[in-house]
């Protein structure tokens, strides 16, 4: 089942123009406030008419303006999770589960008890919404879609009304739940971190238009797209997998196509595979491999791009293997070093923070 | 203390007339309050100042007005009474139908209310998980306004019990067919002695409303509760 999109919609001044795919697996809508991603999501739900364009869903055509196609909502069979849950409060939790039901759109019981203890909602059956906390309301939101036997569910940020906390419970269901279902799933955010960590493919969308589209890893790391990418530092993402796990000190070694990398508090088990980011900020340097020093990654690599970014600072970008480290240095610090494309430098890796599982 | 014969047929009567008042008008003041709730259509202010007009409208000319629609040679009573042989006039039927007339508007005004108070967000997802404009009304809207409709079938089932200018117009004052609550005080206080019965029926008119005015507290409450869950406490 995939989902093709290419529309464009007309509102007051701004203008939505956009088109992208999505297959299996999380497809993010990442981009700014304002940049169109709702209102794209709402024309892919029938909610938002677009002036001109296609969508197609599994092979059928929902929207179709030249063919004069506009299939209405309730007959598309999307599962449509919202930023505020949007949760019945006259209705219980398994009600809520079973609304679609009512509308032959239910799934069967079977299903039911699986989504259920998917997302931990069975001991929550006979609440009412009023009396769950945010994040158990984004879970059964989240199950209500699943429940409405969809060819596509659409996330629209589901955790922007949460706190941290919270945020992190709903984002273990939500890469759970990436594992078990088949149909695509639309994930609407403008955090780089729930983006990084639950993607594994990046539209990104500025001003009402795709500028980039790609594996999350590629995407994100990307220093030419900080201007949209926005509060995203830059950085890189690599998928490694855990090698070896030493209880007493709590670091784990990641190995990775480049080499090996050790981080500290990493919550998964020998044989998982892990998405690392590193950011720019925390790789400096060095033209030898240093000796005595406090930092545990030293990995070797060639520069492969040397681009000025701004601010009086030099982005590089060095490969480790197969694998590509952004570094931000100053430009002095580039100037003294005689930073260039083809050198072999060491890259020292000051942190390495761990955004999760990867993609299975 | 008991009741009379007598007060014991005007509060049936009474009764009866403000019951079906009510249920006879309100899947008529739903679909107004609904239409005005998010209706857009040009003549729609008109539409509402109609729907209004019997609460500002002095009762007696409504009541002349339905006598004159409903009267056995007006437009509407003469085909009711030739088509199916129903008359009004001076029947606790007509009475009903005044009741009904004076508490439309009130009625309507809660229900609307709680139409409009309604979160639209939640009929656009009842739509994404399969419910047609028909289904999202019938399980989202509705039960959403029901704390509303209830306040309004209250409101209107009152006025309906202390309708009296309209009622007198239209269906006079008949003894055992029209002659509800107020109209029985009023006779009695129209003729000597009349102090004592038109005491104790008036007293029998607070009890009432009393009663009518508990009994829907205590069911809007229950409804605000199914929905809101416990918030429903924090918030009323």
């Amino acid at each position: 089942m995939t989902l093709t999109v290419d529309i464009e919609r007309r509102l007051g001044a701004f203008r939505l123009d956009a088109a992208f795919e999505a297959g299996a697996g999380i497809t993010a809508l990442f981009g700014r406030s304002g940049a169109g991603k709702t209102s794209l999501v709402n024309a892919i739900a029938g909610i938002l008419r677009p002036d001109r364009g296609r969508i197609v869903i599994g092979g059928e055509a929902v929207f179709d303006a030249e063919a004069g196609i506009d299939v209405p909502t309730p007959a598309r069979r999307i599962g449509y999770v919202f930023q505020e849950g949007r949760l019945f409060p006259h209705l219980s939790v398994a009600q809520n589960l079973r609304y679609a039901g009512l509308f032959s759109r239910g799934a069967p019981a079977s299903q039911f008890a699986h989504v259920a203890e998917l997302l931990g909602l069975k001991e929550l059956l006979e609440r009412r919404p009023g009396n769950l906390s945010g994040g158990e309301k984004q879970r059964v939101a989240i199950g209500r879609a699943l429940l409405s036997s969809p060819r596509l569910l659409l996330l629209d940020e589901p955790l922007a009304s949460l706190d941290a906390h919270r945020k992190n419970e709903v984002m273990q269901y939500i890469e759970l739940l990436r594992d078990e279902i088949r149909i695509p799933v639309v994930y609407v955010s403008h955090s780089a971190e729930e983006v990084v960590r639950l993607a594994d493919t990046v539209v990104l969308l500025s001003a009402g238009e795709v500028s980039a589209v790609g594996a999350a890893e590629d995407v994100m790391g990307r220093p030419d797209l900080r201007a949209a990418t926005g509060a995203f530092e830059g950085g890189a993402v690599i998928e490694a997998k855990v090698t070896a796990q030493d209880m007493d000190s709590d670091l784990a070694t990641l190995a990775f196509d480049g080499g090996t990398l050790t981080a500290a508090n990493v919550d998964a088990l020998i044989g998982e595979p892990v998405r690392v980011r590193i950011r720019a900020r925390d790789v400096s340097i060095a033209l030898e491999r240093p000796r005595r020093i406090s930092i545990q990654n030293v990995l070797e690599g060639t520069i492969v791009e040397v681009r000025a970014g701004g601010n009086g600072a030099v982005d590089v970008a060095i490969a480790v293997g197969a694998t590509t480290l952004r570094s931000r240095v100053t430009q002095r610090a580039s100037q003294q070093l005689g930073l260039a494309k083809g050198l072999p430098v060491y890259a020292l890796v000051k942190a390495v923070s761990l955004s999760r599982a990867a993609a299975g | 203390m008991g009741l009379t014969p007598e007060e014991q047929e005007v509060l049936l009567l009474s009764l009866r007339v403000a019951f079906w008042s009510v249920a006879a008008t309100l899947p008529f003041a739903v679909a107004a309050a609904y239409v005005l709730a998010r209706g857009e259509f040009p003549g729609k202010t008109l539409f509402d100042a109609f729907v209004h007009l019997p609460l500002v409208l002095p009762p007696v000319v409504v009541g002349y007005f339905l006598l004159l629609l409903f009267g056995k040679r007006g437009p509407v009573g003469s085909l009711l009474d030739e088509w199916l042989g129903v008359t009004l006039v001076f029947r606790w039927t007509g009475a009903a139908l005044a009741a009904a007339v004076m508490g439309f508007p009130l009625m309507v005004r809660a229900i609307r209310l709680s139409f409009e108070t309604i979160d639209r967000r939640l009929e656009a997802a009842a739509s994404t998980l399969g419910a047609g404009r028909l289904g999202v009304f019938v399980t989202v809207t509705l039960p959403l306004a029901l704390p509303g409709v209830l306040t309004g079938m209250l409101l209107s089932f009152a006025r309906g019990l202390g309708e009296f200018g309209a009622t007198i117009t239209f269906v006079s004052n008949i003894p055992g067919e029209t002659r509800t609550l107020p109209l029985a005080i009023y006779t009695y206080t129209q003729v000597p002695a009349g102090d004592g019965p038109a005491l104790r029926l008036s007293l029998i008119a607070v009890a009432l409303s009393l009663a009518a005015l508990f009994v829907s507290e205590v069911m809007v409450r229950r409804a605000t509760r199914r929905i809101m869950g416990d918030d429903a406490d924090r918030r009323y």
